[in-house]
């Protein structure tokens, strides 16, 4: 069918539902979609806080099929239960036990929001799909390449998110709201009447209630049998002088300063997590510096694999100021020098290289 | 668009809403009032409950109006009983109404989809009261034994009910010859509308009241009678059966000719003349379901969870399917309005719309 379908991934908030009135203003032929991609029922031990504002709840699929039939576009839901377990559940999970950080959005977004989805979008006809991302997608002719560039409204920008998209999603893909400050999403939901135009802005991880990993994934571990290390290991410091007893190496961030239970003339922080060891790392703040990394498997998105050594921004968590550095590629890997020591390098997290507003890739800290 | 979902509801037959509209305008009585407003709605009601009853092959004080399929399955089902045998294919308004029992045997079916006497025989226990095995399977449309299940029931003691909501509509039902105790039966299966449904109690089984309230349907079931409802009932019960057979088979050899690795579930056991469950080896339903709705055909695939996505059907698994397998089935369910164009529209359809997605699978080599 080549009638310029497009599948708008809807969530019932209020980017996605502007991004479908969007669309439909434009006068363009679309049908939304919403992601069933977690039972808010599975884990009954943490369902006892509101299950509403939380991926996949009945009330926000609820708004989304409200706002497609206030908009007049047809609408289902598919279910991803399985894929998204598989892809980023039981990692987030894994890695969270192994003492990383894990970032599952990113995940969602490489395997179940521009893999699985714009399969299901290929399969049903549509030539495209489009999200709510606050990010830009463009085509350079001179590379043949599809770029993408940070969000007009800075503080929305989600291209950390999206470091893993090749160029085959990026083809595929619009982010209709990558233009647009969030205030101008939230008028134009009002003006186009839509019902969630009011509606709160979601929390970070969508099937985690209140944020609480910790809770999640004991409550997830007891249900699928995995073992969870044991705690009562020791807290040490860098030159190895026991300070303390940790409840699980599991439980601590790279960064990390409260809830350590250890008294000490200065603040301490965590910078690093030995599961090997079933040790918690501790040192001062000036221990938490580091001028390099390395970065594995990596995903040029705006340039080709550069053979040079390259001057970028690399950006280590969501919320971090990209900071100046010399990138190499060596052997697949991308050795990071940074220009100035940067806090907490986290092994696990994504790490998103930028050139200005462009985003030359990403790939994980190792 | 063309409409192949019959087995989800039915659309309300042109005769069904002409009978049941004076009983929204002309006829405003409450049976149950004095007056001759009332008498002419309750003489409407017991018009459509003899109509009924002639349909099922019964009396009609054997005949107890609900507001619908669900309804007259949780009141048959609330009879005490020390030990209850139903099977792995029900519908929910009958799985989940038993599942809350503790002493509950469910049988599988065979590979056909069928519950045989013997399967049947094997899970009966002595102090087995109550025995729920559906008339005919709303995913795959086999039709069970009931006459010989039944008289296994009956041998030890037991009572035997079955959700006969997807088999009025579709085939001739004798609940008499076939010996059931307890029968349910929906409207909006049959041509009439949703909201209205019955239950067949054989004369001397005595129901354990759901509703409590006034003594409507002989103390069985409180609430005034849904008279437009019913009036409709009656009506699509009496209207002449549709055979769909000859379409239906034509579907299936459109399509198992012009699809590769198309297999039809149920093929091997005696099925409604209107279902067709056929499974796309590779390819989520879920996909082709959209697929097809998007170019204009209603069709359906699983269960679908309260969130209206979908999810493998019980019953499929029941038959032996693996999760995938069991994701990769279309019911084509087809009711007095197609037509033969419409069926090879769909059969062309569905060649593109399956040659389309297993072209974009990973899966299907």
């Amino acid at each position: 069918m080549s009638n310029g379908l497009i599948a708008v991934a809807m969530s019932g908030g209020v980017d996605s539902s502007a991004v479908a009135a969007l669309l439909k203003r434009e006068g363009r032929n679309i049908v939304g979609m919403t992601m069933q991609l977690w039972n808010q029922r599975r884990l009954p031990e943490l369902a006892a806080e509101s299950a509403s504002g939380r991926c996949c709840s009945i009330d926000d699929v609820y708004d989304a099929r409200y706002v497609s039939q206030y908009l007049g576009i047809p609408y289902y839901v598919v279910n991803f239960e399985d894929q998204f377990e598989q892809h980023v559940v039981r990692p987030f999970v894994d890695d969270y036990l192994q003492g990383r950080t894990p970032i599952p959005c990113t995940l969602c977004n490489n395997f179940i929001k521009f893999e699985t989805f714009l399969e299901m979008a290929a399969g049903i006809g549509a030539e495209k799909i489009a999200t709510g991302h606050y990010a830009r997608v463009s085509y350079d002719e001179a590379s043949g390449r599809y770029q993408l560039r940070r969000a007009v409204d800075g503080t929305k920008d989600q291209t950390y998110f999206l470091l893993g998209l090749t160029q085959a999603q990026l083809a595929k893909t619009l982010f209709p709201l990558g233009e647009m400050l969030k205030t101008e999403t939230r008028e134009l939901a009002r003006e186009a009447g839509l019902p969630v135009a009011e509606k709160q802005d979601s929390q970070e991880i969508c099937f985690v209630p209140n944020g609480d990993y910790a809770a999640f994934i004991a409550a997830y571990a007891r249900e699928q049998g995995i073992a969870v290390p044991e705690g009562g290991g020791e807290i040490v410091t860098q030159t190895g002088q026991v300070v303390g007893r940790h409840a699980g190496f599991h439980n601590y961030t790279v960064g990390q300063r409260r809830g350590l239970g250890v008294a000490a003339a200065e603040p301490l922080y965590v910078i690093a997590t030995e599961p090997a060891a079933n040790r918690v790392k501790v040192g001062g703040p000036e221990d938490l510096l580091t001028t390099r990394m390395t970065v594995r498997d990596m995903n040029w998105i705006s340039i080709a694999e550069p053979a040079e050594p390259i001057r970028a921004q690399v950006r280590i968590r969501n919320r971090h100021v990209p900071a100046p550095a010399t990138l190499r590629v060596v052997e697949g890997r991308v050795e990071v020098d940074f220009d100035q020591p940067q806090r907490a390098v986290t092994p696990g997290q994504g790490a998103a290289v930028y050139d200005g507003d462009l985003v030359l890739g990403g790939g994980w800290i190792a | 668009m063309a409409y192949f979902d019959h087995n989800a509801t039915t659309p309300v037959a042109p005769d069904v809403l002409a009978a049941m509209l004076p009983a929204l305008t002309e006829a405003c009585g409450n049976p149950s009032s004095i007056h001759r407003d009332g008498q002419r709605a309750r003489q409407m009601v017991e018009t459509a409950r003899r109509q009924l009853a002639v349909r099922l092959g019964c009396s009609p004080k054997e005949i107890v109006f609900t507001s619908g399929g669900t309804e007259a399955n949780n009141l048959a089902l609330s009879l005490p009983a020390r030990h209850v045998v139903t099977s792995a294919i029900e519908h929910p308004a009958v799985a989940q109404t038993l599942g809350r029992r503790d002493a509950i045997t469910v049988v599988a079916p065979n590979r056909d989809g069928l519950i045989t006497p013997e399967l049947l025989r094997a899970a009966m226990r002595p102090e087995t009261d109550l025995v729920s095995v559906m008339h005919a399977n709303n995913e795959f449309g086999t039709v069970q034994p009931l006459a010989a299940l039944a008289a296994v029931a009956h041998e030890f003691g037991a009572l035997f009910h079955s959700d006969g909501v997807q088999a009025p509509g579709r085939m001739a039902v004798d609940v008499a010859a076939l010996g059931v105790d307890l029968y349910s039966v929906s409207g909006h299966k049959m041509y009439g509308p949703k909201g209205v449904g019955a239950l067949y109690v054989r004369k001397g089984v005595e129901l354990a009241p759901q509703l409590f309230g006034g003594r409507h349907e002989s103390g069985r079931r409180a609430g005034t009678e849904n008279v437009p409802g019913i009036v409709a009932l009656g009506a699509a019960a009496a209207r002449p059966l549709t055979d769909t057979a000859e379409l239906r088979d034509r579907l299936e050899a459109g399509i198992l000719a012009a699809v590769p690795e198309a297999v039809v579930q149920g093929a091997g056991a005696p099925r409604l003349p209107n279902t067709a469950n056929i499974r796309f080896a590779g390819l989520e339903g879920e996909a082709l379901v959209i697929a097809l709705d998007l170019r204009g055909f209603s069709v359906s695939s699983g269960a679908a969870c309260s969130s209206g996505a979908v999810e493998p059907s019980p019953a499929l698994l029941a038959l032996g399917l693996t999760k995938t397998e069991a994701k990769s089935c279309i019911r084509f369910s087809l009711g007095e309005s197609n037509t033969l164009d419409e069926v090879e529209a769909l059969i062309a359809a569905v060649s593109a719309a399956v040659a389309h997605l297993r072209k974009l699978s990973p899966t299907y080599v």
